[in-house]
């Protein structure tokens, strides 16, 4: 499904990925750790499309396509998904609002008629209470006064509605207590099929508790340095990154 | 940002959609103003000697003034002396009967502008009182309308039928020397609507007037009365448009509003004067004088506005609150692209007991557009218990525009209760790649996120004027609305 190749790309002159090889294939769930300045968040936004990365060699499949040539926009309809690290806020916007246009600019896309309000209103009300969040939420501005827990979970509802078919989920973890953690993780759980993929980029192992990746890799100074089951996660835990690449402490670009 | 910037930018600098010109011969008299102009423009609407009096009282007063400087606007001197200030579409000299007699060319105008006239009108509910250039061509629903004792005519059509009601109102909430575009409108004034409610009525539809600029040269003064008696009820929309033209057009509007005992009007305002190229050339300069005066205790005045046109805008719709227990509204969306100037805001003068106003403001800048918002909450001693609530917020698209804000507050009652809340923010980077991300399109949540943010304006306006002035930012911002 995804085929990253010598994956090399700059931000603001200043290289960061340095050859980035990866395969994942539909219904596995592979977890990226590293340091901080590894590069984690500069690949999953290389990924998702973003400006300001200049990418100097490399190509990147998708489902048989060149990733790199799609915009933002039809990457995301074409069932790539990002989960934000930091959920942006819309004032004004209905969460409701954004769902129901996202959902159908994929839909529209993918050649199928627009769902009308009540199918929507149906389909959106099924997913709440999958990510154990309350309605009032959806009639709501986007992540306007949500709190970080809310603002993570919210994320994992747009995944549910979109229903993508490679999610990328950045540092997810991050700011989520104990038990926020665990609904996020019971909500992507849930979204685990065998057509879909999943990459999970984290810096802590605390997240792989809960979610069990097939693979783990752990990216350091811009390269994956290992590769191996979830028990390479647990190896992080107790021994932590010093044992890694040490220039991978002079590389803080935080993107 | 660079290239985010240049998106935005791409998405925001769609043309102005309006800029057709009608080909209608039209009776013009010759530029410049003196006496004599405005006796000529008083002869040709046969208007009676009081108010040829007022005019030339105006006029004497305006040469004595000069133009307002304190607005943070720059634009090179006018010459009022280049300005045709009366034409009228020639063939509408003898006044049309009924639609069907109206100039094909101007209604295909109207088409154009998607103005519910004609069948569409009745299907919409919508009364329009259109002027095109200086004279009101086809006021619909009159009947219907006066079924109930409603006044809804052109301002001409007022002076001939109701002078009584014009010598008792006009100019009682903005006198002749008020300021200098005020003194000038009221000198050579063409034409414009006028309403009156009677006592109890509730109007049962939507009063619309559509203003548009047609003729070269012509400066567009008019001159609107609403008049709601006790226990009225009325809501009136203007929309504005004018063609594309490399010379600047004056347009120099009044706008007295009053609202007797318990009466409620509802002002909303679709302003989208052509602004001018992207280099800013031509251009309306829209330097506008609307007030409210609640009047009457437990009166109401709401204003609505939404500016997404001329190339400079000078207007702060305004509200009295003389009555005990009455209320003032001022809601506004204001957009300035490329190098659109507005200075706009309001005032609210609280001068009865318990008297409330809300100001909620949203500014809009993009390109190099600048734009200033600049507000007066004036209590005075008499105002026990005033209360009032602002609210301004700007939105910032790229890092050329600028937005400022001017609250001046003047309290002189020690129990009002005075609120202000300010933000700015920029459409940012982050907020855009988030929703193409989620698969809408770059256009699309640019129009989402101004929309959001124009939101609590624009439940303010009738349902049907909402979708107008969407689909406006829409023009003025970007293709489509999502």
């Amino acid at each position: 499904m995804l085929e990253i190749k010598n994956l090399q790309a700059t931000v603001a002159e200043k290289s960061i990925l340095k050859g980035i090889n990866l395969t994942v294939n539909p219904g596995e769930v592979h977890a990226i750790m590293g340091p901080n300045g590894s590069g984690k968040s500069t690949l999953s936004n290389v990924l998702a499309g973003r400006e300001h990365i200049d990418v100097t060699a490399g190509e990147v499949l998708y489902n048989g396509k060149n990733l790199l040539d799609m915009d933002v926009e039809e990457r995301a309809r074409e069932g790539l998904f990002l989960a934000f690290q930091y959920p942006v806020e819309i004032p004004g916007v209905g969460n409701i609002y954004l769902l129901k246009a996202a959902l159908n600019a994929k839909r529209q896309h993918q050649g199928l008629p627009e769902l009308d309000a009540m199918d929507f209103l149906n389909l959106v009300k099924e997913k709440v209470k999958l990510m154990e969040m309350n309605e009032a939420m959806l009639y709501r501005s986007v992540n306007e006064g949500f709190s970080g827990g809310e603002k993570k979970r919210n994320e994992i509802l747009q995944m549910a509605v979109l229903e993508p078919t490679l999610a990328i989920l950045d540092e997810t973890d991050s700011g989520l207590d104990i038990d926020a953690l665990k609904i996020v993780a019971k909500g992507v759980n849930s979204l685990r099929s065998p057509q879909r993929a999943m990459i999970l980029v984290t810096h802590y192992q605390r997240l792989l508790d809960y979610i069990k990746p097939d693979f783990v890799h752990v990216l350091a100074g811009g390269k994956i340095v290992r590769s191996g089951g979830p028990e390479l996660a647990l190896e992080l835990e107790k021994e932590g990154y010093a044992w890694i690449d040490p220039s991978a402490k002079q590389s803080t670009v935080n993107l | 940002m660079n290239n985010t910037t240049t998106q935005i930018e791409e998405i925001i600098s769609q043309e102005y959609q309006h800029g057709f010109e009608t080909d209608v011969e039209s009776d013009a008299i010759p530029k410049g103003l003196s006496e004599d102009t405005v006796r000529l423009i008083s002869a040709k609407k046969n208007e009676p000697e009081f108010l040829l009096e007022w005019r030339l009282n105006a006029f004497r007063k305006w040469q004595a003034m000069t133009p307002p400087e304190w607005a943070d606007v720059h634009y090179p001197p006018i010459d009022y002396q280049d300005i045709i200030y009366y034409s009228a579409p020639k063939s509408q000299k003898d006044g049309p009967k009924s639609l069907d007699e109206v100039d094909p060319e101007l209604l295909k105008t109207y088409e154009k502008l998607g103005i519910p006239l004609h069948e569409r009108a009745i299907l919409a509910g919508v009364a329009v009182d259109a002027v095109f250039d200086s004279v009101s061509v086809a006021t619909t629903f009159k009947d219907k309308l006066s079924e109930k004792g409603i006044i809804f005519c052109s301002f001409s059509e007022a002076v001939q039928h109701h002078p009584e009601l014009i010598k008792q109102y006009l100019g009682t909430v903005v006198p002749v020397q008020d300021n200098f575009y005020a003194a000038l409108n009221s000198a050579v004034f063409s034409d414009g609507s006028f309403v009156y409610i009677p006592p109890g009525v509730r109007c049962p539809m939507e009063l619309s007037t559509y203003f548009r600029i047609n003729a070269k040269n012509t400066g567009q003064f008019e001159r609107t009365l609403i008049i709601a008696d006790k226990d009225a009820y009325v809501s009136y929309l203007e929309g504005c448009t004018a063609p594309m033209r490399d010379e600047n057009q004056l347009h120099a509007a009044v706008v007295e509003l009053v609202a007797l005992d318990n009466a409620t009007i509802k002002y909303s305002t679709v302003q989208n004067w052509y602004p001018g190229d992207k280099e800013g050339r031509g251009g309306i300069y829209n330097f506008v004088t609307k007030r409210g005066d609640c009047r009457g205790p437990k009166s109401k005045i709401s204003w609505t506005q939404v500016e997404t046109g001329s190339a400079i805008t000078w207007k702060y719709p305004s509200v009295i609150l003389r009555g005990d227990d009455s209320v003032g509204e001022f809601y506004s969306v204001a957009l300035t692209n490329h190098r659109q100037q507005a200075d706009t805001g309001t005032k609210m003068i609280h001068i009865g007991k318990n008297t409330k106003s809300t100001i909620v403001s949203k500014g809009i800048s993009a390109g190099f557009g600048k734009q200033s918002y600049r507000g007066l909450v004036r209590i005075a001693k008499s105002a026990t218990n005033a209360r009032n609530y602002t609210q301004c917020d700007s939105l910032l698209m790229g890092d050329r525009c600028i937005a400022n804000t001017f609250p001046y507050i003047e309290v002189k009652n020690a129990s009002a209760q005075v609120e202000h809340e300010a933000s700015t923010s920029r459409i940012g980077e982050d907020q855009l790649f988030f929703c193409r991300q989620r698969g809408l399109s770059a256009e699309d949540a640019v129009s989402m996120i101004v929309n959001g943010f124009c939101k609590e304006v624009f439940k303010e306006l009738p349902m049907e004027f909402a979708v107008e002035a969407q689909k406006l930012l829409g023009v003025s911002l970007e293709g489509s609305v999502g």
